[in-house]
């Protein structure tokens, strides 16, 4: 608790930026030292090309996080594509729950190309938003990669033996569901559990969704959501068991922008089904596209490599011809599967039209939200 | 169960594992060490060689950084008064005044030996335990965590002696200023002052550097001396000294180990309340508990082999539920899904190998790392014999480095100089600086689990076995000194007890009233109504919990003053202007280095003090200034830092070779 580091003050000078560069080696040279031998040493020779030789990572988490775990992994990756294989240096900026450290980027970023951004839902959602905070703005960039995440809705047994009887039981009987807040990742969730008809009393304040499963286990809440991964090792156990029967996914984002099942629960209808499914409800119906929008933007793209929009053109193209490249790499795919979960990456011009399309709530849809946290949950947004 | 036990022995003692580990350990005391780093800034060291790395190696390496932390930090807590992390804030109590007297050497190693056998008693139990642990784990929920933060909180009583309520308004301040921030039930900002830096809160270690450390070097400035006050004791004694009231103390260590293991385990309170809730059982316990806060050596055995033992029980929960324990154990479950190992019930199933490399080279790493320690233990209690004219401008710039580390922000300072006002403050009046710590660092567990039992459970969750058992203990923490006392009163018709403090002094602590106390109650009760006027427009989920902080502050003001006005106050001069003038110079010196840059700022402040103030000969000033720099930027290039840049900094940083 002690430990916890928070917002990085970064100058990004060009002294700064130059002396990151040798950050890279330098640390790089203290730490490896003794460990010469025993490690593979990549070699550093590279080709002379408009890619820069040292790209800097804003991450504005924590070291250790979800996040930050996911971008150490495709750092190693991403260069492997592109001339020069460039060194890449994450700069942890955390704090205010990634806004500080995206405000900083934005303020100071440059447009040489080797400055980049990572983010996650919890940067995507304070701006749709409009919290009053964030100083950024998504159409200053231009994503190079997208990475979706799924997840999976599931019931305690005592609701019913099968999912058919549980999500009876769910329109009828009041459940508890452990939550970290309404206006994080949960939001969609909990807009799906409402658009279900669901009788859900959520009680925030978990720390992480890990929690929220701690508090299933124990038998205080009878429904639970955790992403894929989190599922596959934590719940699938409990399914196994006859303690927890999974009831949808949130399902996947085809290329048209579209919900369909989920490539790792092919069995398990998506929540877009189950809500079609009812008699008057239509994809025009104002609070799913609302629930479509949060689930772009937080799921179907939920972690995202970010460059400033005027940077080289040519040198954009390049990083997003190496994103393609990486995202048929099989090796790649493999060692993802086991380290940031089971799904492929967004690349290029589809994922900036679907960010820019997801990011973009209307006057009236912005109202909806407001209205909604009010009506369902008693929070008082504080937007700009 | 037993053949994997014995495999993971195996290949614990391998020679690249014990390599790779021994990189990890020498991190770990690195980042341990210097206040203000920890495990984040280590891991953010280790990281970049995780990747690739064969599993059961990097795990080494990763234990080794997490098993050494808690161990290392002590030097800081010990020498000067700085809590390096959050493992170390009890030992700060009577370690720093141990070392005051000339007793660090045996201080620090009463501390090693006791984080020792605290961190094996942790992996042994562990061994057993992490296959067992599932239905304990669960068996914790809100409730009974909430009812563990009372635990914590009663210990304000323990440790405010004879004033008690000074101690309970200490407290309710502590309490407001940590829920400053996100109200956990609906999210709304609480106290913030529409400042961006206030949005998360004040960093807990800007909070125990500000209260603890400031203070202190104020104080050592103004006495001029060296820390360490006896001027003839021989440190080199301390060794055997401190090996001794070990093995006096050893069911203390035990049961110290016992509990913090155990309290590990539970996810979601880990470090916080441990060494409070440990450090209160030793003065509950202690025949003679007089000494504590004075320098008494169970003050530090205690919390030192509870923290350990904790880091072990901490992998419960993590390795188990995914569910991190602590701030490290959150750092090492991101290095175990880097490695592609997610925890889960398989860490006890497929995976128990790996779950017993984890515990056992979490037990070899405490031995080593403590054995470390332990020899670097004398030559640097030395430093405690170095003037503190020449020492003082080295730990400011070390806690000003620390506190920015926190959340990068000049805020940190600002922050750390207002703290550092009040600590000086509370330790002129004698306020408990302890409760002020533990009202903070409790608050938001407090307010979460009361609020989430109360929704989980109504008002059941008051009836709970658990919580009942918990609860029965906070009563017999409560009755057992008064019962005790009443034995100790028939007694003491036959007997005179010697060790009782004289009438005199017993008055003066209790009735003593002076200027700066009647500031510290009239800033209280400000800050008690501005806080309520702040919070009046929240929802009334957001505003319960700071409304409550604010009148256990208002009611404890009013008591102090009501006591005082019933049993007759003696006034005390409470001379505080020099000090106040130092704490005023501190924020000159952080406006400076705004403006002109860390690291030149720092560079001309050593210079200047070793010349004008401690009248040092320029060559050793030169050197005394080129060392500081040497270690900020060093830090900077290693560690990946950042410092405030400025003026200076920008046109000097540039030229500087090696860059």
């Amino acid at each position: 608790m002690f430990s916890t580091v928070s917002t990085r003050e970064h100058h990004a000078t060009p002294s700064r930026r130059h002396s990151l560069k040798h950050h890279a080696r330098t640390t790089a040279m203290a730490v490896m030292l003794p460990m010469i031998g025993l490690l593979p040493l990549s070699s550093a020779a590279h080709a002379a090309s408009d890619v820069p030789d040292t790209l800097t990572w804003t991450v504005p988490f924590g070291v250790g996080g979800g996040t930050d775990v996911w971008a150490r992994f495709m750092s190693n990756w991403v260069t492997k594509d592109l001339p020069g294989h460039p060194a890449v240096v994450i700069d942890n900026v955390p704090g205010g729950g990634s806004i500080s450290g995206v405000n900083l980027f934005s303020k100071r970023a440059g447009n040489g190309g080797d400055e980049m951004l990572v983010t996650s839902a919890s940067t995507q959602y304070p701006a749709m938003l409009r919290d009053r905070r964030v100083r950024y703005d998504y159409a200053d960039w231009e994503p190079i990669f997208a990475a979706p995440t799924g997840g999976v809705v599931y019931a305690s047994s005592s609701l019913g033996k099968d999912s058919a009887s549980a999500l009876k039981a769910l329109s009828s009987q009041e459940v508890k569901f452990a939550g970290q807040n309404p206006t994080g990742l949960e939001m969609p969730v909990l807009m799906a559990f409402d658009l279900l008809g669901f009788k859900v009393d959520p009680v925030f304040g978990m720390k992480s969704r890990g929690e929220g499963r701690l508090a299933f286990e124990r038998g205080e809440v009878a429904l639970d959501f955790q992403t894929t991964s989190a599922f596959k090792s934590n719940v699938t156990p409990l399914v196994d068991a006859g303690q927890a029967i999974p009831l949808f996914s949130l399902g996947m984002m085809n290329d048209e922008g579209h919900i369909e099942r989920d490539a790792s629960f092919p069995a398990l209808p998506t929540f877009s089904e189950l809500y079609l499914a009812q008699e008057g409800h239509s994809r025009d119906d104002e609070a799913y596209q609302i629930f479509h929008k949060f689930f772009a933007s937080g799921y179907a793209m939920q972690k995202m490599l970010l460059v400033p929009k005027d940077i080289d053109p040519e040198l954009l193209e390049q990083y997003r011809q190496a994103a393609r490249d990486l995202a048929k790499d099989p090796e790649f795919l493999k060692e993802a599967a086991v380290k940031v979960g089971p799904y492929g990456l967004m690349v290029g011009k589809a994922a900036a039209a679907q960010l820019h399309s997801a990011m973009q709530l209307t006057e009236a849809q912005h109202a909806w939200v407001k209205n909604w946290l009010m009506e369902r949950h008693n929070i008082r947004l504080q937007s700009r | 169960m037993i053949d994997t036990l014995l495999s993971s022995i195996g290949h614990v003692f391998t020679l690249p594992h014990l390599l790779f580990m021994m990189i990890g350990i020498f991190v770990g005391l690195l980042v341990g060490i210097i206040p203000g780093l920890g495990g984040i800034a280590g891991m953010a060291l280790l990281l970049p060689f995780l990747y690739g790395l064969d599993p059961g190696y990097a795990l080494g390496m990763l234990m080794g950084m997490v098993a050494v932390i808690p161990t290392g930090d002590t030097f800081a807590s010990v020498l000067m008064g700085i809590p390096g992390s959050s493992a170390s804030q009890a030992t700060v109590l009577d370690g720093f005044p141990l070392a005051k007297k000339g007793q660090a050497a045996r201080a620090l190693t009463s501390a090693f030996l006791s984080s020792l056998c605290g961190g094996v008693i942790g992996a042994i139990i562990l061994t057993g335990f992490i296959l067992v642990a599932r239905p304990l784990v669960l068996a914790f929920s809100s409730a009974e965590l909430f009812v563990l933060t009372l635990l914590g909180l009663t210990m304000v009583a323990v440790l405010s002696g004879k004033n008690l309520f000074k101690g309970t308004a200490a407290c309710g301040l502590g309490l407001l200023v940590g829920a400053i921030g996100a109200a956990p039930a609906t999210g709304e900002y609480r106290m913030n002052l529409d400042i961006d830096y206030l949005y998360d809160g004040i960093p807990l270690i800007v909070l125990g550097l500000g209260i603890f450390a400031v203070p202190e070097i104020v104080e050592l400035l103004m006495g001029r001396g060296s820390i360490a006050k006896d001027g003839n004791t021989d440190l080199g004694k301390g060794w055997s000294a401190g090996i001794k009231d070990v093995v006096k103390n050893k069911w203390l260590v035990v049961r110290c180990a016992g509990i913090g293991s155990l309290i590990g385990t539970i996810p979601g309170l880990a470090g916080s309340v441990v060494d409070w809730i440990t450090y209160g059982f030793a003065v509950k316990t202690a025949k003679d508990p007089s000494q504590f806060g004075k320098g008494d050596i169970r003050g530090v055995i205690a919390p030192e082999s509870a923290n350990n033992a904790c880091a072990c029980g901490a992998m419960v929960p993590t390795l188990l539920f995914g569910v991190p324990g602590s701030g490290t154990a959150a750092v090492f479950l991101g290095g175990l899904l880097l490695l592609g190992l997610e925890p889960g019930v398989s860490m006890i199933t497929t995976h128990l190998d790996m779950t017993y490399t984890i515990i056992w080279s979490l037990a070899l790493a405490n031995i080593l790392g403590a054995g470390l320690c332990l020899l670097l233990a004398r030559p640097v209690a030395q430093l405690t014999r170095v003037p503190f004219a020449i020492l003082a401008p080295a730990i400011t710039i070390l806690i000003m480095f620390a506190a920015y580390q926190a959340s990068r922000s000049l805020g940190d300072w600002v922050a750390l100089a207002m703290i550092g006002m009040l600590g000086v403050l509370f330790k002129t009046a004698g306020w408990s600086r302890p409760a002020f710590l533990i009202g903070f660092v409790l608050a938001p567990g407090a307010e979460n689990y009361f609020y989430q039992s109360l929704q989980f459970h109504g008002a059941e969750a008051f009836l709970r076995p658990g919580v009942l058992i918990i609860l029965g203990l906070i009563l017999l923490a409560f009755f057992l000194p008064v019962i005790r006392k009443a034995i100790m009163r028939r007694r003491q018709t036959h007997e005179v007890v010697d060790s009782a403090p004289s009438p005199e002094e017993d008055l003066l602590e209790s009735r003593g009233f002076g200027g700066v106390d009647l500031l510290l109650l009239l800033m209280m009760a400000a800050v008690g109504i501005w806080a309520l006027f702040d919070i009046s427009g929240l929802m009334p989920l957001g505003k319960a919990f700071p409304t409550l902080a604010a009148f256990i502050t208002l009611l404890s003001v009013i008591a102090v003053v009501f006591n005082g006005w019933r049993r007759g106050m003696i006034r005390v001069k409470q001379p505080a202007t020099k000090s106040i003038a130092v704490v005023l110079g501190f924020f000159v010196l952080i406006g400076i280095s705004a403006v002109l840059g860390f690291v030149c700022t720092a560079v001309i402040f050593c210079l200047g003090f070793q010349r004008i103030v401690a009248r040092k000969s320029l060559g050793f000033s030169a050197l005394f200034s080129l060392g500081v720099a040497v270690f900020l930027l060093g830090m900077q290039h290693t560690m990946n830092l950042h410092y405030p840049t400025g003026l200076l900094d920008d046109v000097v940083l540039p030229m500087v070779p090696f860059l």
